[in-house]
């Protein structure tokens, strides 16, 4: 007896184009960054990787994410306790408003901001009287990386605590614990993977964010020019072998992220066995 | 602690769960909350234990445990044990974390040492059979087994009442047997208030020293198992405690006809309905001048203490069931197939407009 779908020739054909498709538009682009970047040596590659500029562009890449991802934990978890615990009216309406940020093209998120934040925009008018600049700045760029990346929490946690339900806390409460203490001893245990997952998540769009960044922060080399905006403006400067190596220093983070993400699915995965 | 609600009532948006309600329970008392899903029976325990709020107009309803006033008490304030269908154990904590946690979260002042708390805990775990299960993790244990945790979780911090929520809803029928028995043996030696809520007669009656039959947010009736089994208030409470077999008919100078059945029967001319139980029905082969009800038996089910016989007959709109003892039914040599005469021993009518149980009892 055969299981349906499991005769010999569909899994071949299944397996050739899984592996083919994956090579060719995974694997091979990967490879290709990293044999640019490193195509006229690891000097040469170095010298670009701790030129000022980049080295500055590294550290705001980074300072951005690290301000962004506790913005959008506090975020995420309130929001999807919010929508999870509470029947409200227009609680859908807010499950639908948490994605647009993924609806919206980030270009346009980031027009939005210059027109709202900007100088002569309806909030960015008012903050310039008192001499507050958003925009053009790093502020600016938080602004925005916080908008593309807030839904990425909120996302991962709805679905597990739906199903979770809150009878864990109900029962908690019972037993006399206050808030906070079923909060960080029942909830969060309980939420923690899904929690990490969605950092990651996080982190990573935080990282790599193009569009939005690039309307608002100006791109002035040294001050508000991140690791994205910094490759481009290398490779329209015609230095390939810069471009490149920023462009793998961006695919390393994202090979990191992606290594801790599986981490933590094996030991998830390990837990639930011993479990 | 007695527990005692006046007033009680609560609306989910434009429906009303329960009208308002007033009732008294005993300290020491095992009370069962009987109804059908949507009856109000789960609401009116989450309302005593603080999980819900009753409304507060048009008339503020009023909740006391003992002399205290705990309507507007805090859930985590009120002393309660409370124990969930599905047990609602901490999945992520082992067998003694869950059991510990109410311990734990006490305000230091008040928190038992490390070892008072460890010594309680295996004290519990004794008590609910389950010592050897202390660093289990919930998924590791059977539904039984984790019920048994759960309450041994709820008593750890000695409530003054204990609230279970269909505590045996999800358990298979034999575990649940021996859960109620040692329920009622834990209660007798405990002597702790308990209500707990369940839509199953037969636990309701067996386990409870009064219990409270719900229907539609109100309460129908209060009362022993005994009174309420030998006494129901209404056509609801008779129905809803146990198979019910129907005779309709036209009643006139005290016989009820109905095709070509007939009973002499105590009533006043018109259409009546007789309500029965099924033990209530003698089975012979003969009619009798009082009692003329030709059956038909369709099925025979000789598992138990009796046996259940299917009747059918053109008179009868839906099937009788008849319990039979063992004796008897060997004595009758009874079979499908078989033409007979039902014998009402005793019937209940309950008349709509005015509330009034009238019965009738034959000597047959």
């Amino acid at each position: 007896m055969q299981r349906i779908g499991d005769a010999p020739l569909v899994r071949r054909l299944l397996i050739v184009i899984a592996v083919g498709l994956s090579g060719l538009f995974l694997l091979l682009p990967l490879v290709a960054i990293f044999a640019q970047a490193f195509s006229q040596g690891v000097g040469v590659f170095w010298s670009n990787v701790s030129d000022f500029y980049t080295l500055h562009a590294i550290g705001l890449t980074l300072g951005i994410a690290l301000l962004t991802i506790p913005v959008c934990l506090v975020f995420g978890v309130a929001l999807a306790w919010l929508v999870t615990r509470f029947s409200f009216p227009g609680r859908r309406l807010l499950q639908t408003l948490i994605d647009i940020p993924f609806a919206v093209s980030p270009v346009v998120a980031g027009l939005i901001y210059l027109l709202l934040y900007g100088r002569n925009g309806w909030i960015g008018g008012w903050l310039d009287s008192y001499d507050m600049q958003l925009m053009f700045s790093w502020p600016g760029i938080l602004m925005v990386t916080i908008f593309v990346t807030c839904p990425f929490v909120a996302r991962e946690l709805i679905p597990l605590m739906q199903a979770q339900g809150s009878r864990e806390e109900e029962a908690a409460v019972t037993l006399g614990a206050s808030g906070w203490t079923t909060f960080r001893r029942v909830t969060l245990p309980n939420i923690r993977w899904a929690l990490l997952y969605g950092i990651i998540l996080t982190n990573a769009r935080a990282v790599g964010e193009f569009g939005a960044v690039s309307v608002v922060s100006g791109a002035i080399r040294g001050q508000t020019n991140t690791l994205p905006l910094h490759l481009e403006q290398l490779y329209q400067d015609y230095n390939a072998v810069g471009a490149f190596a920023c462009a793998a220093l961006l695919a390393l983070i994202a090979l990191l992220t992606l290594a801790a993400k599986a981490g933590l699915e094996w030991r998830a995965s390990r837990r639930e066995a011993f479990a | 602690m007695s527990i005692r609600l006046h007033n009680i009532a609560k609306h989910f948006g434009a429906t009303q769960a329960l009208e308002p309600i007033d009732l008294d329970i005993q300290e020491g008392e095992l009370v069962g909350l009987l109804g059908p899903s949507g009856s109000g029976k789960t609401t009116l325990l989450r309302i005593i234990a603080g999980l819900e709020n009753a409304d507060h107009t048009p008339t503020p309803g009023k909740i006391l445990f003992g002399e205290r006033d705990v309507t507007h008490v805090h859930v985590r304030d009120r002393r309660i044990g409370f124990v969930f269908q599905h047990y609602a154990l901490f999945r992520h904590m082992s067998v003694y974390d869950n059991v510990a946690f109410g311990l734990t979260v006490m305000p230091r002042a008040q928190r038992p040492s490390a070892q008072d708390i460890r010594a309680r805990v295996y004290r519990l775990l004794e008590m609910v059979k389950l010592e050897g299960f202390a660093n289990r993790y919930p998924a590791q244990l059977s539904g039984g087994q984790q019920q048994r945790v759960s309450l041994a979780r709820a008593l750890a911090v000695e409530p003054d009442v204990l609230l279970l929520d269909e505590p045996f809803g999800a358990l298979d029928a034999k575990v649940r047997q021996e859960l109620r028995r040692w329920l009622r043996h834990l209660h007798e030696e405990f002597n702790f208030t308990s209500v707990f809520v369940t839509h199953d007669q037969e636990e309701a009656l067996e386990l409870s020293d009064r219990v409270v039959v719900m229907s539609n947010g109100r309460i129908e009736q209060i009362d022993t198992p005994e009174t309420l089994y030998r006494s129901p208030k209404n056509r609801f409470v008779f129905e809803f405690l146990g198979d019910v077999n129907y005779l309709e008919g036209n009643v006139h100078n005290g016989t009820l006809t109905c095709g070509d059945a007939h009973l002499t029967v105590d009533l006043p001319d018109g259409d009546e309905e007789l309500l029965l139980r099924p033990h209530e029905i003698r089975l012979a082969e003969q009619p009798t001048p009082e009692s003329h009800l030709p059956v038909t038996i369709t099925a025979i089910s000789p598992v138990g203490a009796e046996v259940r016989v299917e009747l059918e007959a053109d008179w009868l709109a839906k099937p009788w069931l008849a319990t039979v003892r063992h004796a008897d039914f060997n004595r009758l040599a009874l079979r499908r197939g078989q033409r007979l005469y039902a014998h009402p021993r005793h019937w209940r009518q309950f008349s709509e407009a005015t509330e009034n149980t009238i019965a009738g009892t034959h000597v047959a």
